[in-house]
């Protein structure tokens, strides 16, 4: 099984060293999607020896998801894993994110916070995350105990099936709405999320209803 | 009334803008017709305002400028809508080639030590 963990990252220099490391010395294809950072964030993985795709400008987290897909599919990739270069994944969670892939019960897996012991700040459970949930369920079709936070794997099938067209943070509404129109089999499991800082409040929520109302009417 | 002086020679220097872009072939003659009937409507509107209300009586508004405002309402937006979509398009064509160049550059960066392998030196591309 050919794994490849997708990191997006844009102006990460400070948070992603950390976590390369980690991914580097777990798994053999680590591709880091450089967002169109100004700051060091392709010398701090290049320098690792990792793959740096290098989006000239910034095009948002989905459209480096999807770079990153592409990449991946492109080498071999059975497996594509999602990670957050911030610090907020942890790499020894991915083992168990495989897992129903690997043992083919599953072409996706989404890591759920509900499910597992992270501490999410109770604003944030309540005001931003479990609405998000009702939404994606209503929306997607998809019923999961999480929304949107970034740790998933998906099977090469999986992955060719996705097409992520939301550059930005909509994306994660997207891939559900995907999975459901796919008839993608998926499972969540739990994880930890460390919460070193807030991530996207409200203000993102919003937007990310903007964005995907826009798109519906616009196509 | 001043206003329709400014009008007019708004319209004037319109029409010449029209016609000179037509001879430095810039617009196509559909273009310029188009353009020309639509200056002359609105010329017309302006030196005779009461034409409007005629129009307007027919469609079952009171006043001509009335009628006006509505209609331009509604133009801008449908260019509203029209520039959004377009705007739309233009994002999704950013990210395809921004993906494009961040997947053919690895890609080239991927055969290079290959090739300078072969030939026994440092590659100078950078």
């Amino acid at each position: 099984m050919k794994i490849f963990v997708v990191v997006p990252a844009w102006n990460e220099e400070s948070r992603l060293g950390n976590s390369l490391d980690q991914l580097k010395n777990q798994y053999q294809n680590v591709v880091v999607v450089d967002d169109g950072s100004v700051d060091n964030t392709t010398q701090v993985a290049a320098g690792r020896g990792l793959v740096v795709l290098n989006h000239l400008i910034n095009r948002g987290q989905g459209a480096a998801l999807q770079t990153g897909d592409e990449y991946a599919l492109k080498n071999g990739a059975d497996i594509i894993i999602h990670f957050d270069a911030d610090g907020q994944h942890q790499v020894a969670e991915i083992a168990r994110l495989i897992e129903p892939i690997v043992e083919g019960r599953a072409d996706i897996v989404f890591g759920s916070r509900f499910l597992g012991n992270s501490r999410v700040p109770w604003t944030k459970k309540w005001l931003i995350l479990k609405p998000a949930i009702l939404f994606n369920w209503l929306f997607t079709g998809v019923k999961l105990s999480d929304a949107h936070n970034g740790l998933r794997a998906l099977s090469a099938k999986a992955a060719r099936l996705i097409n992520i067209t939301h550059d930005e943070m909509a994306h994660a509404s997207e891939i559900l709405a995907q999975v459901r129109k796919n008839r993608l089999r998926y499972q969540e499991v739990p994880v930890d999320i460390i919460y070193h800082r807030y991530g996207q409040g409200f203000g993102a929520g919003w937007k990310i209803l903007k964005d995907l109302i826009l798109k519906k009417i616009l196509k | 009334m001043l206003i329709k002086l400014f009008l007019i020679v708004f319209i004037l220097f319109v029409v010449y803008r029209v016609i000179s872009r037509f001879y430095r072939r810039e617009i196509t003659v559909k273009e310029l017709i188009t353009w020309l009937v639509f200056w002359l409507l609105v010329g017309v509107a302006v030196v005779l305002p009461q034409t409007t209300d005629l129009l307007a009586a027919q469609v079952g508004v009171s006043r001509g400028a009335d009628l006006l405002v509505y209609i331009s309402v509604l133009a801008l937006f449908y260019l509203v809508f029209r520039i959004l979509v377009r705007l739309e398009r233009l994002e999704h064509q950013i990210t395809k080639i921004t993906r494009h160049v961040a997947l053919d550059q690895e890609n080239k960066k991927a055969i290079k030590p290959a090739l300078s392998g072969v030939e026994g030196q440092e590659n100078k591309l950078e």
